[in-house]
């Protein structure tokens, strides 16, 4: 399957170790910065409950949903346990030219 | 082969049962609930189980039971602990021994004294509670709570939603005494008011009637409150009966240490029915009715019930959701000498709380959606921390408390 690229916003409005919401035709995905300055997409909604995540804590590689704190690595979208069972769809993103672009 | 025993099917109960395995547990795993439903989440009790009539939010799909070989036992009750026997007896006389037992038994609504439960007089703490009371939530009904907590004003918006009229009695001064800053819940109050609700607040009930079609509900100066359906949310009290006649120290909530043992090194206990020493605040011993102390209570007793020795040092952490408002709290606040305002704007802020030698000891936000949630989450790790933090960073919007964290 061929990835759209669309372009989600500059580098540097996101801060390191952080996230932002990005919505696009309808869907809302998260747009993380790690500590390491790589950039990572997910899908917005948590598993468990549709709370958005970019309200949430990120934290070294993991985000916390600020409603009931259920984590997920965000770069593979694994769901690190209770009460988060179903996994975090994950999205390509490169950096280009200082701008953010996500696969989709 | 051991046989685990837990004695209570809620949200800690399942996710120690869930924890057990997960950490290695191969023998016989026993689950014992008195309701008849599959393990639930009560936090969407009061909410979307009244405004959509959503059934049960099932903490795992039955398949998983099976998946992990857990016993269920739903439906049935626990009549009694023999400790010497070492196995508990159901109420239809089925027996079931243990190595190790945890006592996951909740806590259920305190009643009215002098008023028949029942009927038109409901309380709300399980599923089937939510079902009765949404059958009087319609459009042009009149509800009145009793009770301006969490339980309460979390279900006079729902029944708002569903066009219900709502008369909300509270005994004290003011709505949310319990752990919320007078500051957040005036905000509460006037939303509820806003939205058409009648607080009426310092009004003590006098007597209540059922009659038919309407319930009467007299307050202390003369008035009467002619409702279709009263509500009682006045609190709840811990299920330390079994516990008690077994023995065990209860203290406001059957005793456990801070490794969740009770006064028996083979049982266990957690969740809203247990106290424990709190070291965050002197070893202070406390009772939290809370979601995520029952998750973390469960899993860390699981934990210990499989020899580990972890001490429970979470620090103890509320919200609520009341319209489109998110109240969240982390920590205890009554040994505040201080408040800091951190505004974050569209009204929402964060009071936090400091003693007296300026160590952050508790934090209350509110404010649309989830706009405080990650503030509230840092705070409660510079609570953990046990951090002074300088009060004019903490009132700054544009100071990252993760910084405050890593100093």
């Amino acid at each position: 399957m061929s990835d759209t690229w669309i372009e989600v916003c500059a580098a540097d409005d996101i801060d390191e170790e952080d996230v932002i919401r990005f919505d696009h035709a309808g869907r809302t995905f998260a747009i993380y910065r790690s500590p390491e300055d790589t950039y990572h997409a997910t899908d917005g909604l948590c598993t468990h409950e549709k709370i958005h995540l970019a309200d949430g804590l990120v934290m070294d590689h993991i985000i916390e949903c600020p409603k009931h704190n259920g984590r997920f690595n965000y770069k593979t979208g694994e769901a690190k346990g209770a009460p988060v069972c179903v996994d975090l769809r994950t999205y390509p993103v490169k950096v280009e030219g200082g701008t953010v672009f996500i696969g989709i | 082969m051991a046989n685990f025993v837990i004695v209570g099917a809620g949200e800690c109960g399942a996710r120690a049962a869930f924890a057990l395995r997960e950490k290695g547990f191969d023998g016989t795993l026993t689950l014992i609930g008195s309701e008849p439903h599959l393990p639930y989440e009560r936090p969407p009790l009061s909410k979307e189980a009244l405004v959509a009539g959503a059934g049960p939010k099932f903490v795992a799909e039955p398949g998983r039971y099976v998946e992990a070989g857990i016993d269920l036992l739903l439906g049935r009750t626990v009549s009694e602990i023999d400790r010497n026997a070492k196995r508990v007896v159901l109420g239809d006389g089925t027996v079931v021994p243990y190595d190790r037992l945890l006592l996951a038994t909740g806590a259920r609504p305190r009643t009215l004294p002098g008023a028949a439960h029942g009927g038109r007089i409901l309380a709300l703490r399980s599923h089937d509670d939510a079902a009765r009371i949404r059958e009087h939530l319609v459009e042009g009904s009149h509800v009145a709570i009793l009770g301006g907590g969490f339980i309460g004003l979390e279900l006079a918006a729902s029944a708002r939603k569903l066009g219900a009229r709502v008369t909300l009695v509270e005994g004290l001064p003011r709505v949310l005494t319990r752990g919320v800053p007078a500051e957040i819940a005036e905000i509460v109050a006037s939303r509820h008011a806003a939205e058409g609700v009648d607080i009426l607040c310092g009004a003590k009930v006098a007597g209540v009637e059922e009659r038919a079609g309407e319930v009467l509900i007299s307050l202390g100066y003369g008035s009467v409150v002619s409702a279709n359906l009263l509500v009682v949310g006045i609190g709840a009290v811990p299920n330390t009966e079994l516990a008690e006649a077994a023995g065990l120290t209860v203290e406001n909530g059957i005793a456990v240490d801070g490794l969740l043992r009770t006064s028996d090194p083979d049982i266990f206990a957690a969740g809203d029915c247990t106290s424990y020493p709190l070291p965050l605040y002197g070893d202070r011993r406390i009772r939290l009715e809370s979601w995520r102390n029952a998750q973390e209570q469960g899993q860390l007793a699981a934990a210990n019930m499989l020899g580990g020795a972890d001490v429970h040092a979470a620090v103890p952490w509320f919200w609520s959701d009341q319209y489109d408002m998110t109240l969240q709290i982390a920590g205890l606040a009554d040994g505040a000498v201080s408040t800091v305002r951190r505004d974050m704007g569209e009204g929402a802020f964060i009071l936090f709380h400091l003693d007296a030698e300026g160590r952050l000891i508790a934090a209350s936000g509110i404010g649309p959606g989830n706009a405080v949630a990650r503030d509230i989450r840092l705070a409660e790790m510079l609570i953990a921390a046990r951090i002074h933090p300088d009060p004019a960073e903490l009132a700054a919007p544009e100071t990252k408390l993760k910084k405050l964290l890593a100093a």
